[in-house]
């Protein structure tokens, strides 16, 4: 698989049409490496000019932030400016929601403007572009569920993108009772990941799992790393991991384009 | 003797008006002892969402039971103020039913037919308001935050509508010049028989009594709207009006942190320079919040407004799996804590002197805190705009910047973020591995 970095654009005195933020669950964590790469066989696909950061790019800061320490996050954010900044970068496109809301929110005022795109509205761009075909045949009729990421859906009002790709895979989508705006959270969010939850009569992930389990899916699908991990360890508390897959709408499409 | 039904009047309107005037002054006083925040711009959008979110109740009917008896609760409040207009000015210049002379009989009996409609239709919802708090046992209803005041001050709200209704209706019932003209008296027409065999005093006496008594228990409902949670029938304007209307996502940047990060990583900078001078009177900038004063006045007016609903906490991951965080509860304790510091500063000739409490701790523990997932599921429910999240985050700002006291494992992530570059015990040289790993 090829992914040229920034760096080597430069030294051949190119400039990419997107830069693919892959995030510290994208480069890292073995259920999100699998949504980078499926996305870089959708950015090939549809021909897409596209670079990476590599070893240049660092955490948003989006968790230090959430947990409240203000000063990591600004460090973090200067740096990852300065770098941007220097390579011009104009467009960016990213798998995780919560590097898609930092970079896009919160890193403007602090002098990093650039055009932020979450991965399932970059392939929705692709495709309106027709730069990129989704086969509706692979997993036509498969019943699926769409969880919705909180950074994506409530935090920046994104419901559709994910949706309308959804849509064009031929599958047979159930809504959960709680959905769009009233989705239930994962329960990765503000830095939730990284700590044990406080004490409480239930985890957040498994609430959330039952609500997928209602709709009866083969599939879920998710839109972010932290979520993807959240509901595949929902479904395996479960024991329900033989029928049901968790997977970002990345993998899907490349599943369906036999990518 | 002839005016003192007007000069008692005109006195019980003063001191309900003057009470209620010092009252609101008080609520100014303290919502100002939040920190500036601007808010101000963009207010073609803000009217809008005022016009369309308080006034047009649109975030009401996401939970269509209680959002359309709300509605008719609402209507009803509105447009029986034209009611209460009319008795204020009769009972000032001693006139009887003046709209009538004024509007016509016959468009006079449509507006009074309407209100004693209304009126019907509050009653109506109100009993039901009253069972579902008090019989069915909705759970938002339930929880701890709601014991005692809380819930008293619910059902005393339902009590006072009741009252006033029924006086209202009462009055209209009682009012023989009114029946027998026969217009408007769409509901009273049916409570006139109840009064069938008695005088004429006798009726003209429980008429002015309704009437009084109406008038009376406006006056006092009004005075305790500022004890009570039922402020948001005046605040919700505001309070949508200088929401946020920034994506959900997007938290603020402490100005204060980037002057100090920006600092440290310019290689120009002076690290052995001595401060100039006017940096040497400053109060350092204290970093979140841990008490009322170090919250925006926009949080302190949202703590005002909150009116208990608990449609934030039954929308809540934490709370709906059984942890102590409860976003209801977060502006609640905001605003006793509010309460707590504005009768201290009333009580110390104008100053607060320090009573070793503060919002931290004394009221919301920092268990709750690390509870919150930064959802917003809560901001999304709120009917007014409240946000709890923007509350939450600023007092882990003041436990992380201040404290130093974030649970163990989230100090590691942080750590980790610092040396690395990413929340796990990652080599940034490995950032790039995943390309190969298929």
């Amino acid at each position: 698989m090829i992914v040229p970095t920034m760096a080597e654009m430069m030294a051949q005195g190119k400039q990419p049409e997107v830069l693919f933020w892959v995030g510290a669950a994208g480069s890292y964590d073995d259920k999100a490496k699998k949504i980078s790469r499926a996305f870089v066989k959708i950015l090939h696909q549809a021909k897409v000019d596209f670079a990476v950061l590599g070893t240049e790019e660092s955490s948003t800061g989006d968790a230090a932030k959430r947990a409240g320490n203000e000063f990591l996050f600004q460090m973090q954010a200067l740096m990852n400016i300065e770098i941007l900044n220097a390579y011009e970068v104009k467009t960016i496109v990213t798998c995780d929601p919560h590097s898609f809301n930092t970079l896009k929110n919160e890193y403007p005022s602090l002098g990093g403007n650039y055009k932020v795109y979450h991965h399932t509205q970059y392939i929705q761009k692709l495709i309106t572009e027709n730069r990129l075909q989704i086969n509706d045949e692979t997993l036509k009729g498969k019943r699926l569920t769409f969880h919705d990421p909180c950074y994506l859906g409530r935090a920046n009002d994104e419901y559709e993108s994910p949706r309308d790709i959804i849509r064009k895979l031929g599958v047979n989508l159930t809504e959960m009772k709680r959905h769009k705006s009233t989705a239930l959270c994962c329960g990765a969010g503000g830095a939730q990941m990284f700590k044990d939850a406080e004490k409480g009569d239930k985890e957040v992930n498994i609430l959330r799992t039952e609500d997928a389990l209602e709709t009866n899916p083969q599939i879920i699908a998710t839109g972010c790393p932290y979520c993807k991990t959240m509901m595949a360890d929902g479904v395996k508390f479960k024991e329900k991991e033989s029928e049901i897959v968790v997977k970002d709408i990345a993998e899907l499409i490349a599943e369906a384009n036999n990518l | 003797m002839h005016y003192l039904p007007n000069i008692l009047f005109a006195i019980a309107l003063a001191i309900g008006f003057g009470f209620f005037a010092m009252n609101v002054r008080k609520l100014f006083r303290n919502i100002r002892l939040g920190k500036d925040i601007n808010r101000t711009d963009n207010k073609s959008a803000r009217l809008k969402n005022m016009l369309k979110i308080a006034f047009g109740q649109s975030k009401m009917v996401r939970r269509p039971i209680s959002g359309l008896l709300h509605l008719v609760v609402y209507v009803g409040f509105i447009i029986i103020n034209i009611e209460v207009l009319e008795i204020v000015i009769d009972g000032l210049f001693g006139t009887h039913r003046l709209f009538q002379d004024i509007l016509g009989t016959n468009f006079y009996g449509i507006l009074i037919g309407t209100f004693e409609v209304l009126a019907v239709l509050v009653l109506v919802a109100v009993f039901v308001f009253w069972t579902r708090r008090n019989v069915v046992k909705i759970k938002r209803f339930l929880s701890a935050e709601m014991k005692g005041w809380p819930k008293n001050d619910g059902n005393f709200i339902l009590y006072f509508e009741v009252v006033l209704m029924t006086l209202f209706l009462t009055m209209n019932a009682t009012d023989a010049p009114f029946q027998e003209a026969g217009v408007g008296n769409v509901i009273s027409q049916f409570i006139a028989p109840i009064f069938d065999g008695f005088s004429v005093e006798t009726l003209h006496t429980i008429e002015r009594t309704a009437w009084w008594f109406h008038i009376l228990g406006i006056l006092v409902f009004l005075n305790y709207l500022y004890y009570s949670k039922h402020l948001h029938i005046l605040l919700a304007f505001p309070n949508t009006y200088f929401a946020n209307l920034n994506p959900k996502g997007q938290f603020t940047n402490l100005e204060a942190v980037t002057k100090e990060v920006k600092l440290m990583m310019d290689p120009s900078v002076d690290p052995y320079a001595t401060p100039t001078e006017n940096t040497e009177n400053q109060i350092p900038e204290k970093f979140g919040a841990s008490d009322v004063a170090d919250l925006s006045w926009v949080q302190l007016l949202n703590a005002y407004t909150c009116t208990e609903c608990g449609r934030c906490t039954s929308s809540c991951p934490a709370n709906l799996t059984g942890k102590k965080l409860s976003p209801r509860k977060i502006m609640m304790d905001t605003r006793d804590r509010l309460e707590e510091v504005g009768k201290n500063i009333d009580a110390n000739g104008g100053v607060f002197k320090d009573d070793g409490k503060q919002l931290l701790n004394d009221y919301i523990t920092p268990e709750e805190l690390w509870a919150c997932t930064s959802c917003n599921a809560c901001v999304e429910e709120c009917p007014v705009n409240i946000d709890p999240l923007s509350i939450i985050v600023d007092m882990r700002r003041y436990l992380v910047m201040e404290q130093s006291a974030a649970p163990q494992s989230l100090n590691m992530m942080m750590t980790n973020i610092e040396n690395n570059g990413a929340p796990w015990q990652y080599n940034q040289q490995d950032r790039l591995n995943w390309v190969n790993e298929e």
